[in-house]
């Protein structure tokens, strides 16, 4: 691993976090999740670290992204904040565990996870059914279900299986506790598959809760000192410069060929993360 | 769907103005880092928690008058932190004003959990 002063450590992540947040955006796949092996298998950052510098940057692309979805009429505001309830809930948790959990274990699950999103890369975004789903009661009492744009008219869609959605929200959070990910893509299986939203109202009141997500573990990162100024500037500029790039060059992401050139490299740092896991070298 | 009134467009403008002034604080703080320890060697390679006073969020006010640049970094990305919690409260206080009472409790739930996390963090 070649020594670095500050000043060229500064420099490659900063480039390099650019260009997670440009293919993350692009790809609509996030750019959190190459940031952690980024750090640590090519800088040989502390995984600590890398985690604490990956959460504020996960605050920082979502927040920026969420202000222009909100406008748009997609995010379901109400939906999210009480998701936004188990999500917090989860990821207290997972970041209290992190602290006692071994860095092996931290590596293998998130070798688990990037093998996942990797998995997802290959999936393209599906259409929505269009049958003429049930009316829940829950739901309902809940002000849950809503319309959002298409071609210029409003459709109405009913949300289904709220509480497994909810308990699976309680999931996403406790990953994005102990990996300082934004777990978008767990979110959006519980809203687009559990749930039936439409994919577009999940992907964005996904991305509108992450912030929340990542700031209630944020808190407990800080006082355990993760949060490393000297990395986590260069990365949250990196990876804040890098997604508002790729929103203005592709508004309508439809990349097939660039989210499986981009699964496939999250693949191979699933094998690496996994293989220094098993090594014990994180 | 029975849209809150202005909850949207409010909303949207506190998530770009927190992440905005959170960028340029921590870009501040980041040149003043550079400026003076441009080539310093760091460790990375081995964890040992941050000095306590980048680890508090009172810690951070007090650094703040010294105007190190890590201080300064740290100071943007608590604003950072603060931007969803920020975002919480607000929707609270527009529901408040709709008196949506069920929506109310609900901000307020996520709210005090938000805060658990960022005061008892330990």
């Amino acid at each position: 691993m070649p020594v670095h002063s500050v000043a060229s450590l500064t420099a490659f992540l900063a480039a390099g976090s650019f260009l997670a947040g440009l293919l993350g955006s692009l790809t609509g796949l996030g750019g959190g999740v190459v940031l952690i092996p980024m750090m640590t298998l090519l800088f040989g950052i502390d995984i600590r670290y890398a985690i604490g510098a990956s959460l504020v940057s996960v605050i920082a692309t979502s927040s920026g992204a969420a202000s222009a979805y909100v406008r748009e009429g997609y995010t379901n505001v109400r939906l999210g904040m009480i998701l936004e309830v188990a999500t917090s809930v989860g990821a207290i948790a997972g970041a209290a565990i992190a602290v006692y959990a071994n860095t092996r274990f931290i590596g293998l699950l998130f070798g688990a996870v990037l093998l996942q999103s990797a998995w997802s890369a290959f999936q393209g975004a599906h259409e929505e059914f269009e049958t003429h789903p049930p009316v829940k009661r829950l739901a309902m009492y809940l002000r849950l279900d809503g319309t959002y744009p298409v071609n210029g008219r409003e459709k109405r869609y009913y949300v289904q299986s709220f509480p497994s959605g909810f308990a699976l929200m309680g999931v996403a959070g406790l990953l994005s506790g102990l990996l300082g990910i934004g777990s978008g893509a767990m979110k959006v299986i519980a809203m687009d598959r559990i749930m039936k939203i439409p994919f577009k109202v999940s992907t964005t009141t996904s991305n509108f809760m992450i912030g929340v997500t990542a700031a209630a573990s944020a808190g407990v990162y800080l006082a355990r000192g993760y949060i490393e100024p000297g990395l986590a500037m260069p990365v949250m500029l990196g990876v804040l410069a890098g997604s508002m790039t790729g929103a203005r060059i592709l508004t309508r992401a439809s990349t097939p060929l660039l989210r499986r050139v981009f699964g496939i490299v999250i693949a191979f740092l699933a094998a690496q993360m996994i293989y220094s896991g098993i090594m014990g070298k994180l | 769907m029975q849209r809150t009134p202005h909850l949207e467009s409010e909303l949207s403008t506190v998530l770009r103005f927190g992440v905005i002034l959170a960028a340029i604080v921590v870009a501040l703080g980041g040149a003043i880092y550079l400026a003076r320890h441009a080539f310093d060697v760091p460790d990375y390679a081995s964890f040992h928690a941050e000095v306590a006073d980048l680890r508090s969020v009172a810690g951070i006010f007090r650094g703040l008058a010294t105007f190190s640049g890590r201080g300064l970094i740290q100071f943007g990305l608590l604003l950072l932190i603060a931007t969803p919690i920020v975002r919480v409260a607000l929707a609270g206080f527009v529901f408040l004003r709709n008196k949506d009472w069920l929506y109310v409790t609900v901000a307020c739930v996520v709210l005090s959990l938000l805060l658990f996390g960022l005061v008892t963090g330990k």
